[in-house]
C-alpha cells in the first residue's frame, strides 16, 4: 500500500452524544482509511445510528472531535457535511412522501437551467433521465417514477434513498441498514453498488445486522455495545463467533454457531 | 398488486387534480341557476354584471390566498392576512393622498407617484411576514401562535397609525388600481406567477419538501430556516398587495379593513385541495377555491338570503373540505404501514 491509500479520511476522538441521562454514544474513537469499507454492527440501541448522526451534521455531538479529510470539522447542519463530501442513507430513509422519485433523488441538489438562486427553474427532464439511470443500477423496478413516494413499496423506497446517496457520493458514503427492506435480488444489486463504490475507491460505512453481508462486503468490522465501541476486527481474519461475542459481550461456546446468521 | 396501484395512478394522473374542484364549482353554479329560476325567475349565470362583481369581490381574498396556499403547503399556517390588509392599506393610502386635501397624514408627502404607496404597502406586509417567518423559523413557536400574534398586533398598529381615523382623498393614479378589471388582473397575474414558481422552480420543490417531511428536507441540505422566512415574507407581501388593492378600490383606508379575510383565504386554499398536513396542494386549486367562495357569496345575495346563512354554509363547506383531506391523508398513511 502506498501513502495515499493509508491516508485517514475520517477519525473521531472521544465522540459522545448524551440525550439527557442516556449515553447513546460514549467516547467513541474511530478511524476510517481512504478507500476502506467498514461495517458497524451491534444490537438494537447500541448507538450505531447515533454515531452516524453526529458525523453527518444531523445532530451536534455532546463532546469529542471529528476529523474529516485531514481537517477538524464542526458540522452544524447536514448541508455542511454534504458540502464536505459526505452522503448518507438514513435508517428512516428521509424521503419526502408527497414528492415523486426524481424530486427525492435530487432533493437539495436539483438540476436547474440557469441560476436564479431559490427561483432557479428545474431541469425536470435531466433529473428524470438521471434518476432512471441511477435506479437501474439498483435493479429495482418502479413502473412510474413520476408518482408520489407514498405509493411505493418498502424496497422501492430504500432503492430511491440508496440511489440518491450513491449518485452523489464524493468522499464518503454512509448507509444505515441499506438492505433491511429488500428482496434477495435487490439486495444483491445493492451489494453490487457497494462493490462498485469499492472499485471507485469511495470509502463506505455500512450499518448492518446481516453478518453474512458484512463478511462478504467489508474490510473491517467495528462493534458497538451500549453506546461504546467494544472492538474492531479485520473481516478476513475474524469469524462470526468472535463478532457475536463482541456484540453480546458473552463468550460463545466453542463449536456453537451464532444463532442468527 | 402494487403494479396495479401504480398503473391506476398513472392513468388517473392524466386528469388535472383540479378537476374535482371544478366539478364542485360547476355543481354550485348549477344549483344557484336552478334555484334562481324557481324562486327569482331569472338566470344566475347569464348575468355578466353579477359575474364581474363576483370575481372583483374575491380578487382581494384571492391575492391573500395565493400566499396562504404556499404557507399551508409548507405545513404552516398564516392567520395574519386580514390584519396586514388593513395595515398595508392605511400605510399605502397615507402616501397616496392628494395635495388638495389640507389635513393629509403627511402634508409634505402628497401627490407622490403611485408606485411609492404601492411599494410601501407591499413592503409593509413583506416586513410583517419576514418578522413572523423569523419568529417561526428561529424560535420554533408554532406558526398558528406566531401569526395569531401578528393578527392582533397588525390590527393594533393600523389603528395606532392614524389614531383610528380613516385615510382618504387619494390620488387618481392610485385609485385606478382598484377600478375596472385591475384587481382581477392583479390577482390572476399573481396566481399565474406563483403557480409557475411552485411547480417549476427550486423554491416550489423545497416548499413541498418541507411540508411533506421537514426532517428529510433538512438532511437533504435544504436551509429550512431561510426557506420558511422567504415563504412567510412572500405571504406577507401578498397580503400587503391585497391591502393596496383594497385601499384603491375603496378610495380610502381604515383600520377595520380586511376583517376575517385570512379565514376566507385559508378556506379558499383548503377547498382548492391544499392539505392542512402540508406537502400537497396547488395554486390552480386555490383559484377554484376562491371562485367557489365567490359563487356562494354571490349566489346567496342573488337569492336574497340573509348573510348569516351564507356564513353557515361556508363554514360547512370548509369543514367538508378538511374532512375530505383527512380521509385522503389517512388512506395514504395506512398504505405506508402495510409495507
Ligand atoms: N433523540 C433521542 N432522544 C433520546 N434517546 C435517544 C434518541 N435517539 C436515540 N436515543 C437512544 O439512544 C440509544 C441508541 O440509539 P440508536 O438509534 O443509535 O441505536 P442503533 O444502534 O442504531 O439501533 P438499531 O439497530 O435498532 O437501529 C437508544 O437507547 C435510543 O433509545
Ligand atoms: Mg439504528
Amino acid at each position: 500500500m502506498n501513502e495515499i491509500d493509508k491516508k485517514i479520511i475520517l477519525k473521531t476522538e472521544g465522540l459522545s452524544k448524551h440525550y439527557g441521562g442516556v449515553k447513546a454514544l460514549d467516547n467513541a474513537d474511530f478511524t476510517l482509511k481512504n478507500g476502506e469499507h467498514i461495517a458497524i454492527v451491534g444490537d438494537n440501541g447500541a448507538g450505531k445510528s447515533t454515531f452516524i448522526r453526529q458525523i453527518t451534521g444531523v445532530e451536534i455531538p455532546t463532546s469529542g472531535k471529528i476529523f474529516f479529510d485531514g481537517n477538524l470539522v464542526n458540522f452544524k447542519t447536514p448541508s455542511d457535511a454534504k458540502n464536505a463530501g459526505i452522503e448518507a442513507v438514513y435508517q428512516n430513509l428521509a424521503l419526502a412522501d408527497d414528492l415523486d422519485v426524481p424530486s427525492n433523488i435530487f432533493l437539495g441538489q436539483e438540476e436547474t437551467y440557469f441560476n436564479l438562486g431559490p427561483f432557479s427553474f428545474l431541469n425536470a427532464k435531466k433529473m428524470y433521465d438521471k434518476s432512471i439511470e441511477v435506479l437501474s443500477k439498483t435493479g429495482i423496478k418502479i413502473p412510474d417514477i413520476n408518482i408520489a413516494m407514498s405509493n411505493m413499496s418498502g424496497g422501492q423506497r430504500q432503492c430511491v434513498a440508496i440511489s440518491r446517496s450513491a449518485g452523489f457520493a464524493s468522499k464518503l458514503i454512509i448507509m444505515d441498514e441499506p438492505t433491511a427492506a429488500l428482496g434477495v435480488q435487490e439486495t444483491e444489486q445493492v451489494e453490487n453498488i457497494i462493490k462498485n463504490l469499492k472499485d471507485r475507491g469511495i470509502p463506505l460505512i455500512m450499518i448492518s445486522h446481516n453478518l453474512r453481508q458484512v463478511f462478504d462486503l467489508v474490510d473491517k468490522i467495528w462493534v458497538f455495545r451500549q453506546g461504546k465501541i467494544v472492538g474492531s476486527v479485520d473481516a478476513t481474519t475474524t469469524n462470526s463467533n468472535e463478532v457475536v461475542s463482541l456484540i453480546t459481550g458473552i463468550q460463545q461456546k466453542v463449536g456453537e454457531e451464532a444463532s442468527f446468521i | 398488486m402494487n403494479k396495479n396501484v401504480n398503473n391506476f395512478k398513472a392513468n388517473y394522473k392524466k386528469l388535472p387534480p383540479e378537476f374535482n374542484i371544478f366539478l364542485v364549482l360547476l355543481g354550485l353554479a348549477l344549483l344557484f341557476e336552478i334555484l334562481g329560476w324557481i324562486f327569482i325567475g331569472q338566470s344566475f349565470v347569464a348575468n355578466k354584471r353579477r359575474l364581474i362583481i363576483m370575481i372583483l369581490q374575491v380578487s382581494v381574498i384571492g391575492i391573500i390566498a395565493v400566499g396562504v396556499t404556499q404557507v399551508i403547503i409548507m405545513a404552516g399556517i398564516d392567520l395574519s392576512g386580514g390584519s396586514l390588509v388593513a395595515l398595508s392599506a392605511i400605510v399605502a393610502a397615507s402616501l397616496a393622498q392628494n395635495s388638495s386635501y389640507t389635513k393629509a397624514v403627511y402634508p409634505h408627502l402628497t401627490d407622490l407617484p403611485f408606485i411609492i404607496p404601492v411599494l410601501a404597502g407591499i413592503a409593509c406586509g413583506l416586513f410583517a411576514g419576514f418578522l413572523s417567518g423569523n419568529i417561526i423559523a428561529r424560535t420554533g413557536i408554532p406558526p398558528f401562535i406566531a401569526t395569531l400574534g401578528m393578527l392582533v398586533s397588525a390590527r393594533g398598529a393600523s389603528t395606532w397609525y392614524n389614531n383610528g381615523m380613516p385615510v382618504s382623498f387619494l390620488n387618481d393614479d392610485f385609485i385606478a388600481l382598484g377600478q375596472g378589471a385591475w384587481p382581477v388582473v392583479i390577482f390572476l397575474s399573481v396566481a399565474a406567477l406563483f403557480h409557475i414558481l411552485m411547480r417549476y422552480t427550486k423554491y416550489g420543490k423545497h416548499t413541498y419538501a418541507i411540508g411533506s417531511n421537514e426532517e428529510a428536507a433538512r438532511v437533504a441540505g435544504i436551509n429550512i430556516t431561510r426557506h420558511k422566512i422567504i415563504v412567510y415574507s412572500i405571504a406577507g407581501g401578498l397580503a400587503g398587495l391585497a391591502g393596496v388593492v383594497t385601499a384603491a378600490r375603496a378610495m380610502s383606508a381604515q383600520a377595520g379593513m380586511g376583517m376575517m379575510y385570512e379565514l376566507d383565504a385559508i378556506a379558499a386554499a383548503v377547498i382548492g385541495g391544499t392539505s392542512l398536513f402540508g406537502g400537497r396542494g396547488r395554486i390552480a386549486g386555490t383559484l377554484f377555491g376562491v371562485l367557489i367562495l365567490g359563487v356562494i357569496t354571490s349566489g346567496f345575495v342573488f337569492l336574497r338570503i340573509d348573510a348569516y346563512y351564507q356564513e353557515m354554509v361556508k363554514g360547512a363547506i370548509i369543514v367538508g373540505a378538511v374532512v375530505v383531506d383527512q380521509i385522503r391523508y389517512k388512506k395514504k398513511n395506512t398504505k405506508d404501514k402495510d409495507i
